[in-house]
């Protein structure tokens, strides 16, 4: 490597330009940290924690960390590694999400992250919540059950689409993702198939109707190889940055 | 060295991980050289014995459920929850979200086609409980092997991983939640 400032994660030297986050310098730098609320095309939200990594011994969220030189950055630590099961864990309580009904399943980030950090049973006290479907769209489908709050649709239709379909309501444990009408009905609204704020979810919280089981169980992104391979990170080219992570 | 003992059972599930252990095909040949099968429905044996290994299957959904478990907890020194049912409640779990008395209603009183419609309540039916619950809300339990159900190959790795003293590793193929 040559020219420009420099930090390491995990001991590896990482380039990075003034302005960006630890994350998108790590990313740019083929290294995957584990992550749910961020998505390249968006400005970080950090809400979800599931980037948690080490910066100079302080724990902080890589999606909206600046890059600084020198920084000395701990992500694949098994300290770190169990407060990511932690948070997943969690995450799996608090909705339902029945990965055996759901036709998300091998496409899904959520689960994805989950086999990442080798989650294999979540030790708390599953809420199994009573939320509604929303089905009045023509061609979207809002199944609130598996919503992780992660805003990614309330940033695409307001950022992108300019539209505001979405909102976060309430705080806390009371927070759920609402639909801005007096309804509250996706179908009530300009929502579209085409636009960006339906193409984001990371989870099957937004499905697109009438074409199920298009590809087969075994068969999609996350099935074969990990999301650290074959997510987010695999849309930068191998040569730009100086390794992947093994 | 006499053979390791191991029970398995189907609590709320669908049989579907035993359907698996079946999938072992000619790996049950060397299965059998290295553990003799106690209470299990490849036995039929009804009443488990004091043994080294349990494998269950499917959540708690009903008194019966939490009678077999205690007594799968107090006969076997390791204990294995299989599949997403075991530990997550599963599809059976999907009816937490309604209360028992909407989900016996809409099968028994008000479905399609009923004639004399009545809740069943004949005293050799066990008693359901008002949620579903995952092995672990109900009981210790030592390993977890998600799956729905678990692929043979898991099943494989797990088993033979366990009964060598290793480590349990999966592969990343091996590890699903589907």
């Amino acid at each position: 490597m040559n020219g420009g400032p420099l930090f390491t994660i995990d001991d590896h030297p990482v380039l990075f330009q003034d302005g960006q986050t630890i994350m998108e310098a790590a990313r740019a730098a083929g290294v995957y940290i584990p992550h749910l609320c961020f998505n390249p095309e968006f400005a970080p939200h950090g809400s979800c924690r599931v980037c948690l990594v080490k910066v100079n011994g302080r724990t902080q969220a890589s999606c909206t960390t600046p890059a600084m030189a020198g920084q000395v950055v701990q992500s694949e630590t098994e300290e770190l590694r169990d407060i990511r099961r932690g948070i997943l864990e969690m995450m799996f309580v608090e909705g339902n999400h029945v990965c055996p009904a759901c036709e998300k399943s091998g496409a899904c980030q959520l689960q994805a992250v989950a086999y990442y950090v080798g989650m294999l049973a979540s030790p708390f006290t599953y809420f199994y919540p009573r939320r509604a479907l929303d089905a009045s769209h023509p061609d979207v489908v809002i199944d609130f059950n598996r919503c992780i709050l992660c805003e990614l649709c309330v940033r695409a239709s307001r950022d992108i689409d300019g539209k505001n379909v979405f909102a976060v309501q309430n705080r806390g444990i009371q927070a759920h993702l609402v639909i801005n009408t007096p309804s509250g009905k996706l179908g009530a609204t300009t929502f579209s198939i085409t636009d960006k704020a339906a193409q984001v979810c990371p989870t099957g919280a937004m499905m697109i109707k009438n074409q199920g089981y298009g590809s087969p169980i075994g068969s999609r992104l996350y099935d074969q190889e990990s999301v650290k391979i074959v997510g987010d990170v695999a849309q930068v080219p191998e040569s730009e940055g100086g390794r992947r992570h093994e | 060295m006499s053979k390791l003992k191991v029970a398995t059972c189907s609590l709320a599930g669908c049989f579907g991980c035993h359907m698996s252990i079946l999938d072992l095909d000619e790996r049950l040949f060397t299965l059998v050289d290295l553990v003799e099968f106690d209470r299990s429905p490849i036995t039929d044996i009804k009443q488990i014995g004091v043994c080294d290994v349990g494998i269950i299957e499917g959540g708690v959904c009903n008194a019966e459920n939490v009678h077999v478990l205690r007594e799968f907890r107090s006969h076997c020194n390791i204990l294995i929850s299989m599949g997403a049912c075991a530990i997550t409640g599963g599809v059976p779990a999907m009816r937490n979200r309604f209360t028992l008395k909407e989900c016996l209603d809409e099968s028994y009183i008000s479905g399609m086609g009923l004639l004399d419609a009545q809740i069943p309540n004949d005293p050799e039916i066990p008693l359901l409980l008002s949620k579903v619950h995952p092995l672990h809300e109900v009981v210790k339990i030592d390993y977890f092997l998600p799956g729905c159900p678990p692929s043979a190959d898991a099943i494989w790795t797990f088993l033979t991983q366990l009964l060598s003293g290793q480590p349990i590793a999966l592969s990343y193929t091996q590890l699903h939640y589907d």
